[in-house]
């Protein structure tokens, strides 16, 4: 609980909120890349170096740039007219308050929260490439499979379609 | 058993057979109806005279009689026969049913030659033989009372064979239902007869039937019934059937209209046949009728039984004989002769014996017959002209016909010494004459002779003597004839002889008329000992007996007398227009107009029991219109009421209920469906709240 | 209050966060990012339990955070391409009138 502890989830939950409500789209991500490092230094303060350093190369260098790509590909950078908030946002401010409530509650009061702090372990580089390659050799196979799945998927699914063929399928539809 | 006995059943079935054939034939096949009919009567003819040759002979040991029964049909634990009889009676019978349905058979096939329904005719006629004939073999009183309604059924089709004429139809109806009144105190007293003895049979080998000593002589031991005693009751019952079906007085009124039916008929089955059943049932069971009283002159029984048929028979007899004076129909004279004759047979069966009645029956049968036929031959030459007022002079136009009707006219006349009538009619007024319990019956006779012989000289004398006066009304109105065929002989409307076809039957008739009655005199009374049994020698000096010879004398006077009379009223002064009065009518016009409209009888009738009738039925059309009506109509409105309810029930309860249980589960279908909007932000806060609440489920499970 | 607690509190609250961002905003690109918060709260939630676990040398929860980060990535991937797949079709981004599947 040092204050530094403090002062890095305050600024990942400032980034977050922020990046919840502003109404320009790209500084909406800007302040998730923010959240991100946020979370990133947490990780660093937990002992975990490697997926900190993970986290900033994949959320911040990856999916925070696919995000702005995004923003760029939908047109969505200027300031929408309406209002940005959905129908019916009461009852999703109702319900996440109602989802943190009961997370509060359960951190809170429960009896299986340790006391003291347990040592520093040892997570090396050399540990995790030795963890995965053993002891979690089947699941790093499976992920490689998803990740192509997903790669596959998504080109296929972002793939503009043939200008006569796409007129061809509306005429279809009529 | 001899053959022709346990075979007898040959002698109806053949003409029942015969009409089988002819009914379900296509038309025309006349010559194949014809020729089956006519054939089946002559081999029953053949088989009658085997059967008469076996009865021959037996006289001196008691009469011949053989039953044949066979078990039919079992009810409950007891068998029922079925069975015939050949006795004297039967056989004598039997040759004259099938002789003379012979010859009439073959007198029709010319008479109804022009007629187009001529196959139903004979298809009727041969039922009409094989049911009569029926009624003369059985043994049995199940048999017998078939064959009875068999008899009754035909005559009413053949009466009303020209059914398109409503005096046709009406006369058959009247016929069926004035024979039906008796038919229903025969059944009576047949069932009567049946519970008293056990038996149907008349007559078994055992000696158990019901005509039989022992069973009689249980039935005299019986208690008596409402002042009668067993016998007499179950007697007169029995003779209300054959005074139905014999036409005596009161249900005569039938027989006088039966002449609406072909001429063939009516001398087949109102002259020879179907009357004389009713005299034939009398001398069937003539041992139930005779049982138990005193025993009279030459061994003549006297009951009650007995006492009741004589006095009808009589009444009928002068009856009938007083309104045939004064009728201008040629066969309504002969109609109302054959009641009053059909009375002196009765007569004769009640004062006489079996012998008696049944010599006069047969005799009868042939002159009447004759009669009838040749009354036919009249009609069919005249052109269908039946009135004798339109007749006159037909001597010399049909002179066959003349000869054999006088000879049938002098028979039943009762002229004597050489006519069968003579002697059949005098054995009835001489047994009369013997009767111990009174002579009444014996005089009215005597009258009825006296009549009998004036009214057949006054037919004819109208209708073969004097001149023809058919000529006046045909320039008046034309042809009226439907179904003539002599339209070649147009230019002249004179009556005209017969076909051979037709006389020759009528000769042999008339030579029976003549022959027959040689058989019943008293010099050689063969008939009388044929019937009963008894010893009988040729004696001429019988006839010369007080008692026998005075009676011959008597009535040959009274008949004598009647002819003269006849003869000096019209033969002599003969009318010479048809409008002319009748001399009867000129000299005591309320009396003949009594005779003419038969003492007023049928109107009586009309207005009493067919009244009766026709109140009654109303009663009960009222009755079923009102209360099986409304139970009727109580029933139809119950199931509607009924129907009506389920309906309700089914259109509210049931489809109601379903189809708010359907409308209940679509709007709850619908009302979930709003739950899927479609958009993804409503599934994602639903998965909030589900997390929430499972999380609570969990950390609570857990704390539990 | 333990770190642990400290820790798991600041991952509520950005699960919190997450989800009242991903069920409120209109732009379907903003409930992208909203689900990518949730994502590292998860992460970091189990990067908490694992530090504070009897057994931090058997890398499990770190194991298992890396390859939470790589599905992570994937997802991101695929449902950006969605979107822009939708928004090729449709002309919009706007969730509320992506109501195809409304029943």
């Amino acid at each position: 609980m040092s204050p530094f502890f403090i002062i890095t989830g305050f600024v990942t939950l400032l980034g977050a909120a922020f990046a919840m409500s502003l109404r320009n789209l790209v500084h909406c991500a800007l302040a998730m890349a923010v959240a991100f490092s946020g979370i990133a230094a947490l990780y660093l303060q937990l002992d975990a170096q490697f997926v900190g350093f993970a986290e900033i190369l994949v959320y911040v260098g990856a999916i925070a740039i696919l995000i702005v790509f995004a923003i760029l590909l939908t047109r969505s950078g200027e300031a929408p007219e309406k209002s940005v908030l959905t129908s019916g946002w009461m009852a999703g401010i109702a319900v996440s308050a109602l989802v943190f409530t009961m997370l509060g509650w359960a951190v809170l009061n429960s009896s299986a929260i340790p006391k003291e702090t347990p040592p520093a372990p040892v997570a090396t580089v050399k540990n995790v490439g030795d963890a995965l390659m053993t002891k979690f050799v089947l699941p790093l196979e499976i992920i490689g499979l998803v990740l192509t799945a997903a790669m596959i998927g998504a080109v296929i699914i972002a793939l503009k379609e043939d200008s006569q063929k796409s007129k061809s399928e509306v005429g279809g539809y009529q | 058993m001899i053959w022709i006995v346990k075979n007898l059943w040959l002698i109806p079935a053949l003409p029942l057979f015969a009409a089988g054939i002819i009914a379900v034939n296509k038309q025309p096949a006349r010559k194949l109806a014809a020729t089956l009919a006519i054939g089946s009567m002559a081999l029953g003819f053949l088989l009658s005279l085997c059967a008469f040759s076996a009865t021959l002979g037996h006289h001196g040991e008691g009469a011949f009689r053989e039953v044949f029964s066979f078990n039919w049909i079992q009810f409950g634990g007891q068998w029922m026969d079925i069975g015939w009889v050949l006795d004297p009676l039967t056989a004598i019978m039997l040759v004259m049913v099938t002789f003379v349905g012979m010859l009439i058979f073959i007198f029709s096939v010319g008479y109804m030659a022009h007629d187009e329904n001529f196959m139903r005719f004979f298809c009727f006629l041969a039922l009409f033989a094989s049911g009569m004939l029926g009624v003369v073999i059985a043994n049995n009183l199940f048999l017998f009372f078939v064959s009875w309604e068999i008899v009754g059924l035909t005559s009413y089709l053949l009466i009303g064979f020209w059914y398109h004429k409503p005096s046709a139809a009406a006369a058959a109806k009247k016929a069926f239902i004035t024979t039906r009144i008796g038919d229903l105190g025969l059944l009576l007293g047949m069932v009567w007869l049946y519970a008293q003895t056990g038996t149907l049979n008349f007559y078994t080998p055992e000696h158990t039937g019901c005509l039989e000593t022992a069973a009689l002589n249980t039935m005299l031991a019986a208690p008596p019934v409402a002042g009668f005693a067993v016998v007499t009751a179950i007697g007169l019952l029995i003779f209300l059937g054959a005074v139905g079906k014999s036409g005596q007085v009161p249900l005569h009124v039938w027989l006088p209209d039966a002449m609406e039916g072909p001429t063939p008929v009516s001398a087949l089955i109102h002259a020879a046949t179907m009357v004389a059943a009713g005299v034939f049932l009398v001398a069937r069971v003539y041992p139930l009728m005779s049982i138990g009283g005193i025993i009279g002159a030459h061994g003549v029984p006297v009951t009650t039984s007995l006492t009741v048929i004589t006095w009808v028979g009589a009444i009928t007899a002068i009856f009938a004989a007083s309104i045939a004076v004064a009728q201008n129909d040629i066969k309504r004279i002969l109609a109302y002769s054959t009641v009053s004759q059909l009375g002196y047979m009765m007569m004769g069966l009640g004062v006489g014996g079996v012998a008696v009645g049944m010599f006069h029956l047969i005799t009868h049968a042939f002159f009447k017959a004759l009669l009838f036929l040749g009354s036919g031959s009249v009609i069919h030459g005249c052109h269908e002209e039946q009135d004798v007022r339109k007749m006159g002079g037909l001597k010399k136009y049909m002179p066959v016909t003349f000869a054999v009707y006088a000879v049938g006219m002098l028979a039943l006349a009762g002229f004597p010494l050489f006519f069968s009538g003579f002697w059949s009619k005098d054995e009835i007024l001489h047994s009369a004459h013997n009767w111990p319990v009174s002579h009444i019956p014996f005089l009215l006779g005597c009258t009825g002779a006296l009549f009998t012989a004036f009214y057949m000289t006054r037919q004819v004398a109208l209708v073969f003597f004097g001149s023809y006066r058919g000529h006046e009304d045909r320039s008046a109105h034309g042809h009226t004839a439907p179904d003539h065929s002599h339209s070649s002989e147009f230019h002249s409307h004179d009556p005209h002889e017969s076909p051979a076809v037709m006389t020759v039957p009528l000769i042999i008739l008339a030579g029976f008329a003549i022959l027959l009655g040689f058989v019943g005199t008293p010099a050689w009374p063969w008939f009388d000992g044929y019937l009963t049994g008894e010893e009988f020698k040729l004696d001429f000096s019988k006839l010369a007996e007080p008692g026998t010879l005075g009676l011959m004398v008597a009535s040959a006077a009274i008949v004598f007398t009647g002819l003269g009379l006849g003869w000096f009223l019209y033969g002599k002064r003969q009318r010479k227009t048809v409008a002319e009065k009748d001399v009867l009518e000129a000299a005591q016009p309320f009396i003949y107009k009594l005779l003419e409209n038969k003492y007023f009888i049928d109107e009586i009738y009309e207005a009493t029991v067919i009244r009766f009738n026709a109140f009654a039925a109303r009663l009960c059309d009222f009755a079923d219109q009102w209360i099986f009506g409304s139970a009727v109509l109580l029933v139809k409105y119950v199931t509607v009421g009924l129907a009506w309810l389920y309906r309700l029930t089914d259109e509210y309860f049931v489809n109601l209920g379903f189809d708010t249980g359907c409308e209940a589960l679509r709007e709850g279908g619908g009302g979930l469906s709003k739950l899927h909007t479609g958009r993804v932000q409503t599934y994602l806060r639903i998965i909030g709240v589900a997390l929430v609440a499972l999380i609570i489920f969990l950390i609570w499970g857990r704390k539990a | 209050m333990s770190p642990l607690q400290a820790c798991l509190l600041i991952s509520a609250l950005l699960f919190a966060i997450g989800f009242a961002g991903a069920v409120t905003r209109r732009h379907a690109i903003l409930v992208l990012i909203g689900i990518e918060l949730m994502l590292n709260a998860a992460n970091l939630n189990l990067i908490a339990f694992w530090r504070f676990s009897p057994h931090p040398e058997a890398l499990t929860g770190f194991i298992f955070v890396l390859f939470s980060m790589a599905m992570a990535g994937a997802e991101a991937a695929v449902g950006l391409a969605l979107i822009i797949a939708i928004y090729r079709h449709k002309k919009t981004s706007n969730l509320d009138e992506v109501k195809e599947l409304k029943g």
